[in-house]
């Protein structure tokens, strides 16, 4: 009985020992040194157009205009939302739920996984005419696993280009050279796979006709 | 292909340095941290009134449920009242009843499994407090347990080791500076590391968007490094916050395959002769072995699956070279995923950075498989015991062959260790296939099953395989937020943790009491390559014969299904 009291008294005390050195010394040492070292990705790699921040380097954002490239599918729409959005509907329910992130988790049999599937290559397909079914690779039209992926493949930017030449009023060389500048190819030639960041693209679209 | 083989081979000198240095902490050598690191160790000794006695097996285990005990009721309490207190920017509200209960078990227990979503459920106070402080504690008592396991092996004595050194020196020396490391580079990559509030920004469509960010980086290090896989966020490292590049995806496998690996390589060199220098032990390397050729066939498995994608998709006419895409993010590509999925499952972790709900159905079966056979290198510590276990059995099976006393490391297998071994390898499936049955037959959990058909039953054997492997990834489809999923997964978490460490050190412990006897010719090697044959064999029988009826119906009845 002795020892359970003295095991239970260095517990506790071990216990607070570990929340301070663990929960509040550690984490704050880690964001001290951050911040020094690399302010601009400790603070979410904010984009500044114009003294406006429109976005962050890493995550996605929900495009629907034609003159701007499309990224992928998201469950969470990239926590992009209007001002409508906002309104509450007769339930007290508002279309947009608060910043999350994930995807929709069909799986692979999940009959309203081909259903969604298919209909944005009909939607897809309306919009680009021109563009043939099989030439539409598949990250285009599936969710990513975060709903906020900022990549899409170069083939998928590809096929877009005409669509937005069209409605941008820029050349069908300005578009590629956008998308060229905009592309990552593997890292170090061996890690990942060859991506397009679609916000970069579109930022760069943006300024690119203000200028016109 | 490359790519996987190049981080496999990058991660082969590193565990061994690891599992040097690990040896080194763990029996109290010199190390060239030293200097600093006696005078911070002291002080905390200091304070928290630790004498550094050696303790007997029982007291060992009295030691770490205590503290366990206690950490989980301060842990509590924080969670049901985070909405009062300090750091919390975002106006978070306080946590429901069960869903505190189910998150505090699951992140003492080294398990993860998230019913909340970090975004909306915990404030950055919590985030810190709770989360980042039990990812360090349970890593740091599963890895305590192992070596009070490990040490009784090799050891005439039952009473050496105190818990409350071990699980100080392994916080300090090894999981507070590998992390800090690590979070660094993580942030150079682009996590964010800010106590500011989330951010609103104007996009050029003219809407708005927000930006979570909070404390991310010195989270996420520890999560790997500690295999604990919960994430700051609701999607975890699929996020482009916690996951932000290829290089980081590296960098967060690697953390989680370096300490369950060391484990096994410190273990192979506390069994050689202490005076012998050398750079992996054979008895060690046996059994790294196994667990490799284990993880390998998963791996093959895993990626050959992903990459042939999802016929179903096909069928719609578009091209799918780059794999199945669903639940994928662009920056990995099938291949980066493929390999997490399968490190995160096998070293137990249970951070995903696709979304495991979503891969094709041989995909998806290798990591619940790994969840169920719970030894290929396994989670900080426990992963190495689970294998002890399976190594005891082979020699047993092995030993009735041919007619041997079964005898390993000198110490005689004889009928009292060998019930522990059965009951401790039962219990897991037992878990599993119990729960599964109870949550298939009732209401309240057929509610929680999301997809339809065959895939409907992976996700409750998923859900209580990853409860009880402690490994915390999800078919994150089960809508499992609920009084039902909450308490069940809760109780298989707590079972499938504590129960096992109990029995497993009880074994441990009667071992080192017994006699120590010299090898003769009669006594079946276990150093050697027969010996790891003879451990696959043994582990994949015994896992087929428990799991696969349940498999059948499952991910094999959804794969015939989507090929026919």
């Amino acid at each position: 009985m002795k020892g359970f009291f003295e095991y239970s008294k260095q517990a506790v005390l071990v216990t607070f020992s570990m929340l301070v050195l663990c929960g509040l010394i550690y984490p704050f040492a880690v964001t001290a040194v951050a911040q020094v070292l690399f302010n601009h990705q400790a603070n979410g790699s904010l984009i500044d157009l114009e003294g406006e921040v429109v976005g962050s380097e890493k995550l996605g954002q929900a495009f629907t205009a034609p003159e701007y490239l499309w990224g992928r599918v998201s469950a969470v729409n990239y926590n992009t939302y209007t001002k409508e959005d906002l309104v509450p509907d007769v339930n007290g329910e508002t279309a947009y739920g608060g910043v999350s992130s994930g995807t929709f988790n069909y799986a692979p049999s999940n009959p309203e996984l081909k259903k969604r599937i298919e209909e944005d290559i009909e939607t897809f397909l309306n919009a680009n005419p021109g563009v043939q079914r099989e030439q539409i690779p598949a990250d285009l039209v599936t969710a990513s696993g975060s709903g906020l992926d900022p990549h899409i493949s170069v083939d998928a930017a590809l096929i877009q280009m005409k669509r937005i030449a069209q409605a941008s009023g820029l050349s069908v060389d300005d578009v590629e050279a956008i998308v060229k500048a905009n592309t990552d190819s593997r890292t170090f030639g061996v890690f990942g796979e060859d991506k397009v960041n679609v916000l970069g693209v579109n930022l760069a679209i943006f300024e690119k006709v203000k200028e016109e | 292909m490359w790519q996987i083989a190049l981080v496999l081979g990058i991660y082969l000198p590193l565990v061994i340095v690891a599992g040097h240095y690990l040896y080194h902490v763990t029996m109290q050598q010199k190390t060239w941290l030293d200097p600093v690191m006696n005078r911070i160790d002291n002080i905390i000794y200091k304070i928290s009134g630790i004498k550094q006695v050696n303790m007997t097996g029982k007291q060992y285990v009295l030691a770490l449920i205590l503290s366990n005990a206690i950490m989980v009721l301060i842990g509590y309490i924080i969670l049901r009242i985070q909405s009062a207190l300090f750091l919390n920017p975002n106006g978070i509200g306080t946590m429901e009843a069960t869903l505190s209960f189910n998150t505090i078990i699951s992140f003492m227990t080294n398990t993860n499994l998230q019913h909340y979503s970090g975004e909306s459920g915990l404030s950055y106070l919590s985030q810190m407090l709770v989360i980042t402080f039990m990812m360090f504690t349970s890593a740091a008592t599963g890895y305590a347990a192992c070596m009070a396991f490990c040490r009784r092996l090799v050891a005439k004595t039952d009473t050496l080791g105190n818990f409350f050194v071990d699980f100080v020196r392994v916080i300090t020396r090894v999981l507070i500076p590998i992390s800090f490391i690590v979070a660094l580079i993580l942030v150079f990559q682009g996590s964010p590391q800010t106590f500011n509030s989330n951010e609103t920004v104007h996009t050029i469509e003219g809407n708005m968007q927000d930006i979570a960010l909070g404390p991310i980086a010195s989270l996420e290090s520890i999560k790997h490094v500690g295999t604990n896989g919960g994430g700051f966020n609701g999607a975890n490292s699929t996020t482009p916050f916690e996951n932000p590049t290829v290089i980081s995806n590296i960098v967060e496998m690697l953390s989680m395959m370096l300490l369950p690996g060391a484990c096994v390589v410190a273990f192979s060199l506390m069994v050689v002769n202490r005076k012998r220098k050398t750079l992996f032990g054979k008895q060690g390397l046996v059994i790294f072995a196994a667990m490799s050729i284990l993880f390998l066939i998963g791996l093959t498995t895993c990626y050959l699956a992903e990459r042939a994608g999802n016929p179903i998709i096909g069928e719609l006419g578009i091209t799918q070279d780059l794999g199945s895409m669903e639940g994928k993010e662009m920056r990995f590509g099938v291949a980066q995923s493929a390999l997490f999925t399968v490190v995160t499952t096998a070293f137990t972790t249970g951070s995903v950075n696709n979304m495991h709900d979503t891969l094709t159905p041989l995909g998806g079966m290798v990591p619940l498989f790994n969840m169920m056979l719970n030894v290929v290198f396994g989670g900080k510590g426990v992963g190495l015991m689970n294998m002890m276990m399976y190594v005891m059995l082979t020699i047993f099976i092995a030993c009735l062959m041919i007619g041997r006393t079964p005898q390993f490391l000198g110490k005689k297998i004889e009928e009292k260790e060998m019930k522990l071994i059965a009951l401790c390898i039962l219990i897991h499936p037992a878990i599993i296939l119990v729960f599964s049955a109870l949550a298939v037959s009732t209401v309240a959990g057929v509610e929680g099953i999301t997809n339809p058909g065959a895939h409907g039953l992976s996700q409750v054997l998923y859900e209580y395989a990853s409860s009880s492997a402690n490994n915390g990834s999800g078919f994150e489809g089960l809508s499992d937020n609920s009084t039902f999923w909450n308490v069940t997964t809760g109780l298989a978490m707590f079972f499938g943790r504590y129960l096992s460490i109990i029995i497993q050190l009880t074994i441990a412990s009667l071992l080192a009491k017994k006699l120590w006897h010299s090898e003769s010719v009669g006594t079946l090697k276990t150093d050697n390559a027969m010996f790891t044959f003879l451990l696959v064999a043994i582990v994949l029988m015994i896992g087929a014969l428990t799991f696969l009826p349940a498999l059948a119906l499952g991910p094999i009845t959804e794969h015939l299904q989507i090929r026919s």
